[in-house]
């Protein structure tokens, strides 16, 4: 089987669930990244703005897609990554990684990229243009 | 333009916060996540570089609409020091579903290597809307 071949169009990449996210995921994030918004770190600002609680940063659920990504292809065979945000990821949220093949052009593939929320909302989508050359 | 070096132990924290065990980012020739990059802005932009203070919106109507990342070739390994430049990228303006005026403006990164090869791409939008979210 050719590499072409395992990744056609159609293709399902294994999904990955993720959580529930805790409070502590989020702040083990903040601190990776250097993101020290207090939105999504400090409770009592959170409220104060309205929120039910603290929220995860947009980056995390993108970073999760990301690496999700790059355990089915190596991180050089990267070419692009893009996401765009689309709900908020709170804590107790169970998010699933999951993503199909949606172009197999020669030597590169476009793999179509979601992160989703246990109630069936999207989190993050994302797309990914992956070189599959041998 | 400002320096930003990828350190290894800061991609394996990186790695593990965004749920990955994969050993291309683990040791001193880790190379950096998908996403990665965006930390250098957070953890190594000094004043005076364009950011997002720049754009002229509302920080209190500010949504992070995307992020894009454009590699050429590998993506960069840890040590590699990498110059980043930050510029406004392209403004437009739309009608939000629910009704009201959003705007849209980017900030455009670029990484360019010790030898002064473009290595990353990054672009990152950001939506003001017209009601407070």
């Amino acid at each position: 089987m050719t590499g072409t071949a395992r990744y056609a169009v159609g293709h399902t990449l294994a999904p990955r669930t993720i959580g529930p996210v805790t409070r502590t995921d989020i702040v083990r994030y903040a601190g990776a990244s250097g993101d020290f918004n207090p939105i999504h770190h400090d409770e009592p600002f959170a409220l104060s703005a309205g929120f039910p609680s603290v929220f995860a940063m947009g980056m995390y659920s993108a970073g999760l897609l990301g690496t999700y990504l790059t355990d089915e292809f190596p991180p050089s065979a990267l070419k692009l990554f893009r996401v765009r945000f689309k709900e908020q990821v709170w804590p107790g949220d169970v998010l699933e990684c999951s993503g199909t093949i949606t172009v197999a052009d020669g030597a590169d593939v476009t793999v179509d990229l979601t992160c989703t929320r246990q109630t069936g909302g999207t989190a993050v989508q994302g797309t990914a243009v992956v070189s599959v050359a041998p | 333009m400002y320096d930003f070096t990828p350190e290894a132990g800061k991609i394996a924290e990186f790695a593990r916060a965004t749920g990955s065990a994969n050993p291309a980012y683990t040791g001193d020739d880790a190379v950096v996540p998908p996403t990665f990059l965006t930390t250098a802005f957070l953890i190594a932009q000094p004043p005076g570089e364009f950011g997002i203070d720049d754009l002229g919106f509302d920080l209190k109507r500010l949504l992070h609409g995307e992020e894009e990342y454009v590699f050429h070739g590998p993506p960069p390994a840890a040590g590699t020091r990498l110059s980043v430049t930050s510029r406004p990228g392209p403004v437009s303006e739309k009608e939000g579903r629910r009704g009201g005026r959003m705007r849209f403006a980017a900030i455009v990164h670029e990484y360019r290597d010790e030898t002064g090869r473009l290595r990353v791409e990054h672009r990152t939008t950001l939506i003001e809307t017209e009601e407070k979210p």
